[in-house]
């Protein structure tokens, strides 16, 4: 009988983890369902940007208020988490506190201690942020974009934070040994007070329940991840590796059509050519990209690690002058149809039946796309290195190239550097005009 | 003024049988946009003064294709730039200025995947090189204390990191140099970029050039400065829609160079 709390626990510890475990599988599938893109360069840089972006926060401080607060949660939840590993121990043998035992009775208070003070911290940060949203409405949260679930989902998370780290003072406060050794409880040793009045099984039963419901409530957030923006905890570390490392003003040469112009090129080339005997029958390539499978598997990833934060929006010439164009809203509506593909394959024992939507109309209009300045300032500001433009650039080649779908002046515009050279009806033998004039 | 103007081609100078240090890519805008055209004479002025071994490719030069790349159409983009490269190559040319930030980013970064590889320079990061090399003198001009207001071109500062060139060179004026509230890597975008020049905007609750000129007004400058030919037209709209266009003048580095010198 005396090990149903150790066989309990592990249940709820297999549940966890292996649900978590069954959705991270799940999501690295969908990620992969886009098109490959040749990653492996510049190793050093990669790390570089992942240790300074996503470890050091670096481009988070360039807003200062949301920037420092975001780093005390951030820090919070990493160091915090360490006691996760003691609790898990606890939970499995029996032991309490084994971390008392096995390190300098000066190290175990000093941790604790510091994880005290920081879960104060970030109850201080989380409640700005509550207020922040739902106070003070700060514009980049009360957007278009930002009503139903993604509101509901950026308040959920943080009141996970709140009950998570009440949860683990009230743990701490009531846990009558900890309070005795009267070492780390800086915090802890202001709430024992409150319970003073109950008997002592009481109190034990208290510290029970907060220790229980902490470490399920652990779990469950971890497995709320998938279902939430919140993603980016774990995502924003990749997404910062795999980040364009190019001058943001470079855009990708098409490949495919590469080949085609060069063919067009070649004066030896055949255009009645048979093709070689065996050679596969070549599939055109379908030129960018209309729905989610025809981005590259980086775009996916930058969809799914999106936190909906908007400060690439706030940013956005277009958004800031009341278009509808949000890069947010692009990455969104990019992970909520990869989501949809997602469960469609699920469905269908593996294989993706046409359910005859795509991202562009069904999710991103011609008229989001045809907004973007391709100025970059949504790149520049995102925090973790997603890039909103090169999606919007892959749907306009679609438009372009696979749908003739350019508005007007534009054609006009492309038909004049066909036809002259230049995007205004002007002769090209007109070009050196200027110096005598 | 114009007959001093001095432009050889590439195809001049091969006949002759000499080689140009630096080719200056003029570009679609800085040949038939009457605006930028100033521009670009003001440029070939500073370069005829610092005596700059330089060449144009004149009626062999065709649109870069950044425009078409940036609306979608790679097809277009791809032609443009083999020709162009087939023609640069052809010359052997190494070395490019050009005073539009459009053709900067995409004959240095776009060009080079498809054979054409060359050291571009921004007309502003020339000139700070002439400055440099002690080629072109600048004397203090008229411009001293006037109060100046540099807006970024997307595509030479977020695109390319380039925001020191043009403010190095502006600081050579003596002026007073003002920063926008957003400036450099926030700068906010002219509206004319992705191919926005040629198109009317979207539905929205005010025009992007609009805003971007309440950036420059609230410095309260004598002169808007830029380094593009379409933030050239942007904020000129801009002024004339605040009605300031009797006050603020907005003007390019090169212009502002060149006119301090008299040129």
């Amino acid at each position: 009988m005396e090990y149903i709390p150790n066989i309990v626990f592990a249940i709820v510890l297999i549940i966890g983890i292996g649900y978590f475990t069954r959705n991270v599988k799940k999501l690295s599938r969908n990620i992969k369902l886009g098109k490959n893109v040749d990653v492996s360069d510049n190793k050093k840089q990669r790390w570089k940007n992942l240790a300074y972006i996503a470890l050091g926060q670096s481009k988070m401080v360039k807003r200062p208020i949301s920037g420092i607060l975001h780093i005390v949660v951030y820090l919070g939840f990493v160091i915090i988490n360490i006691e996760v590993l003691e609790i898990i121990v606890d939970g499995l043998l029996g032991t309490h506190r084994i971390g008392h035992k096995f390190l300098p009775e000066a190290l175990y208070g000093f941790l604790i201690g510091s994880f005290e003070i920081l879960a104060v911290l970030v109850l201080v940060a989380v409640i700005i942020f509550w207020i922040r949203r739902n106070v003070i409405k700060i514009k980049r949260f009360i957007k278009a974009e930002m009503t139903g679930w993604p509101k509901s989902d950026g308040n959920i998370i943080l009141y996970f934070e709140v009950v998570l780290m009440c949860l683990f003072l009230v743990m701490n406060a009531t846990d009558t040994i900890f309070q005795s050794y009267n070492s780390g409880n800086v915090i802890s040793q202001h709430i024992a007070p409150w319970f003073s009045s109950l008997s002592d099984s009481a109190i034990h039963t208290i510290e029970r329940i907060a220790w229980w419901i902490h470490i399920i409530g652990i779990l469950l957030f971890l497995n709320y991840l998938y279902f939430s923006k919140h993603l980016h905890i774990l995502l924003a570390f990749p997404n910062t590796y795999y980040g364009k490392l190019t001058p943001q003003g470079q855009f990708t040469n098409n490949a495919a059509v590469t080949k085609e112009v060069q063919l067009m090129m070649d004066p030896d080339a055949d255009p009645y050519a048979v093709p070689a005997e065996g050679a596969e029958e070549e599939v055109p390539e379908k030129f960018g990209a209309s729905d989610v499978q025809d981005l590259t598997w980086v775009n996916l990833l930058n969809a799914y690690t999106c936190t909906e934060c908007g400060r690439c929006t706030s940013e956005c010439p277009a958004n800031l002058t009341g278009k509808k164009l949000s890069p947010r809203k692009i990455m969104m509506d990019t992970r909520d149809r990869l989501e949809e593909v997602g469960k469609n394959i699920d469905a269908n024992k593996g294989t993706f039946v046409d359910d005859g939507k795509q991202l562009l109309g069904d999710y991103i209009t011609n008229e989001e796309l045809w907004a973007c300045t391709s100025c970059n300032a949504c790149v520049e500001a995102c925090p973790v290195s997603i890039d909103p433009l090169n999606i919007i650039m892959e749907m306009r080649r679609y438009l372009v190239m696979e749908q003739s779908a350019a508005p007007t002046e534009l054609n006009n515009m492309m038909t004049n550097i066909e036809n002259n050279g230049a995007p205004w009806p002007y002769n090209q033998m007109d070009r050196l005009n200027w110096k005598n004039e | 003024m114009s007959e001093q103007l001095i432009v050889p081609t590439m195809a001049e100078l091969m006949a002759e049988g000499k080689v140009p240090d630096i080719l200056f890519w003029v570009g679609s805008a800085g040949s038939y946009d009457d605006r930028a055209k100033k521009i670009t004479k003001a440029f070939v002025k500073i370069l005829n003064k610092a005596k700059v071994n330089f060449a144009v490719l004149g009626t062999e030069e065709s649109a870069t294709g950044d425009l078409a790349k940036r609306a979608g159409n790679e097809f277009l983009f791809q032609m443009q730039a083999v020709m162009n490269i087939e023609v640069l190559n052809s010359y052997n040319v190494k070395r490019i200025v050009t005073c539009d930030p459009h053709s900067f980013n995409c004959i240095k970064n776009e060009y080079p995947g498809l054979g054409g590889k060359y050291e571009v320079l921004h007309h502003t990061q020339f000139i700070k090189e002439l400055i440099n090399t002690n080629k072109l003198e600048i004397k203090e001009g008229k411009y001293k204390d006037k109060r100046i207001t540099f807006h970024d071109p997307c595509y030479l500062g977020r695109a390319n990191s380039e925001y020191n060139a043009p403010r190095d060179v502006l600081k050579t004026l003596n002026a007073t140099l003002l920063e926008m509230k957003r400036s450099k890597a926030t700068a906010l975008c002219c509206g004319a970029g992705g191919a926005q020049m040629f198109k009317e905007p979207e539905k929205g609750d005010k025009d992007i050039n609009e805003l971007r000129t309440e950036d420059a007004l609230q410095t309260n400058p004598d002169i808007i400065a830029t380094g593009c030919p379409y933030c050239m037209t942007m904020m000129s709209d801009g002024v004339k829609v605040k009605e300031k266009e009797n006050t603020i003048k907005v003007m390019d580095v090169a212009e502002l160079i060149a006119s301090s010198q008299n040129l």
